[in-house]
């Protein structure tokens, strides 16, 4: 069970969502969703598979446009920004892709060297050399430098996925279900990972996740995603002290499965 | 009167099935009419945002050149070898025609302004189909599917520069380049048969090859590639860049990107050819 971090800041929203909602043609995923993210706050979403949790983060990282409501990220509306200004704002965001997303083609240094060479490039090689190893260091995977992804397991891909995002030293950080595919142990040390971003970067991050082992390692905060909605929201405990059938449902399987 | 109202629910019914069944086809039709249509926008929303992009920083020359190489150079094995055999075959199989009229000094000639003008674009362009256009529809089909794309673009980095802009224009660049070779490898090919049953000399044959073409097949054929080129490298792109999730998407973006990009490659022959035979009795 996680410490709540005391350094969150009550008074500071750095994501704020009023009445989100986003279709696909007539199939409607996010049917009014309100979220806020306080600084220095990990919050996890719960949700099956296909209750558009992926959708919400997407479009948080204007990669998808809602078709209503507000969403406000570092005091900016995603959808109202230009170009210019929306890659502005993704620099504060890193977005950890489910799979990883790390680029195949190129090895393990020159995946975390494309943020940086395109935008910081004030720095030398031998700057941008020191940043590398540093966030290798931070993710333990100092080791890896040299290798391609292909060479890399699911737990370690993981871990250069997120050093890439944060490279950029990002203020919120998004990971699209972390511990998907990986066996218990690895999803232990991803989650401890994703505790020690939150206190050694200072960042506010939301994970989403359908584990509730992690939801309950990382999670400061817990919302429920239901029926396109949040229906729940709290500590892991809270969330899971109500009647609900589905949410019951949801917490037993997971801990059957 | 009776007789009329007792016969009208029959007729009224029977029309209205009839009109119902030719609406719903209708409906079918116009359905996939749509699809069409707006697939088609697509591709052109795709095309001008390649034409809207290509001309601001930042360039990803570095991108452009690794995708030349991997373009152009790597396609040389298979180019040279099929060059050199339809050169020779293409040779060997006109020689009989020629000879029934004792004309097989006109070989060189024949060969010239058949290799110039249509199988070196036509070849090049088809090969390069093959390997270049799937092998763009696989790699960003992959990209796609891996959320590899979406990574690139909330690191705030173009994809579709990075990715698109690049492999169109080497493509563009690289397919005129390697049409050239090929022509200038099959008529080598072409050369050494005709040198084997004619004993023609080199200069001879070069003498005749070049007596035979006139400026407007090499500028015919140049811009010929060039179009061959940025259709081989568009269609990979946007087969590629919008492929469906799912590891499937990936075959069927490499898959249709090899169809598409001949089809293509066949109808804009037949429109250039017509064009070119325009302008020479201009
Ligand atoms: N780009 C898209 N186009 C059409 N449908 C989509 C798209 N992205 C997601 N969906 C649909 O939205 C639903 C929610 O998807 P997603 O957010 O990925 O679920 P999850 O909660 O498992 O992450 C799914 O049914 C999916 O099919
Ligand atoms: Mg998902």
């Amino acid at each position: 069970m996680k410490e709540i971090n005391p350094k969150i800041d009550r008074t500071k929203k750095v994501i704020e969502i009023t009445g989100l909602k986003k279709a696909f043609d007539d199939f409607e995923v996010l049917k009014g969703v309100d979220l806020e993210l306080y600084k220095g706050e990990n919050l996890v979403v719960l949700g099956r598979s296909g209750t558009g949790k992926s959708v919400l983060i997407k479009i948080i990282s204007g990669l998808l446009k809602p078709d209503e409501g507000r969403v406000n990220v570092l005091g900016e509306e995603v959808d109202r920004l230009s170009p210019k200004e929306l890659d502005a704002l993704r620099l504060k965001i890193g977005f950890s892709f489910q799979n990883s997303a790390l680029y195949d083609s190129m090895t393990v240094k020159e995946n975390l060297e494309f943020p940086l060479i395109r935008h910081s490039k004030e720095l030398t090689e031998k700057d941008r050399d020191r940043i590398i190893r540093f966030v290798l260091e931070a993710v333990g995977l100092s080791q890896a430098m040299n290798q391609m992804p292909s060479e890399l397991s699911g737990g370690q891909r993981k871990r250069i996925g997120i050093a890439r995002t944060l490279i950029l030293k990002p203020e919120i950080m998004l990971y699209d279900e972390p511990t998907a595919g990986l066996d218990p142990i690895t999803s232990i040390e991803i989650n401890k990972l994703i505790n020690e971003v939150q206190r050694r970067f200072n960042t506010s991050s939301i994970i989403i996740t359908h584990d509730l082992t992690c939801a309950k390692a990382v999670g400061d905060r817990v919302v429920m995603l239901l029926d396109g909605q949040f229906q729940r929201q709290g500590t892991f405990e809270e969330v899971f002290d109500t009647d609900d059938e589905r949410v019951k449902a949801f917490h037993n399987y997971n801990f059957i499965e | 009167m009776k007789g009329l109202t007792g016969f009208q629910p029959v007729e009224m019914d029977s029309s209205n099935k009839n009109t119902e069944n030719t609406r719903s086809r209708r409906y079918v039709i116009s359905k996939r009419l749509d699809r069409i249509f707006l697939e088609l926008g697509h591709v052109f929303a795709f095309i001008a945002r390649f034409f809207k992009e290509v001309w601001f920083p930042p360039y990803e020359i570095k991108e452009v050149i690794n995708q030349c190489y991997e373009i152009g150079v790597r396609s040389l094995p298979l180019i040279s070898l099929t060059g050199f055999i339809i050169g020779i075959v293409f040779t060997n199989q006109s020689r009989p025609s020629l000879a029934d009229f004792g004309a097989t000094a006109l070989l060189p000639a024949l060969i010239s302004v058949a290799i110039v003008r249509a199988m070196g674009p036509l070849v090049t362009a088809l090969i390069a189909a093959g390997r270049v256009a799937s092998g763009i529809g696989a790699e960003l089909g992959s990209m796609r599917v891996t959320e590899q794309i979406d990574a690139m673009e909330v690191s705030a980095t173009n994809p579709f520069k990075f990715l698109v802009v690049s492999r169109v224009l080497a493509s563009t660049l690289m397919i005129p380049a390697l049409t050239m070779y090929t022509t200038l490898v099959s008529l080598l090919g072409g050369y050494l048969n005709v040198h084997q049953n004619e004993q023609t000399t080199l200069i001879t044959f070069f003498y005749q090859v070049f007596e035979a073409i006139t400026f407007l097949d090499i500028a015919a054929s140049s811009v010929k590639s060039v179009i061959f080129g940025f259709t081989i490298g568009m269609v990979g792109c946007y087969k590629g860049y919008n492929s469906s999730k799912g590891t499937e998407g990936v075959g069927k973006a490499a898959n249709s990107s090899v169809v598409t990009a001949m089809f293509l490659i066949f109808i804009e022959e037949l429109l250039i050819m017509q064009v070119i035979n325009a302008l020479r009795v201009f």
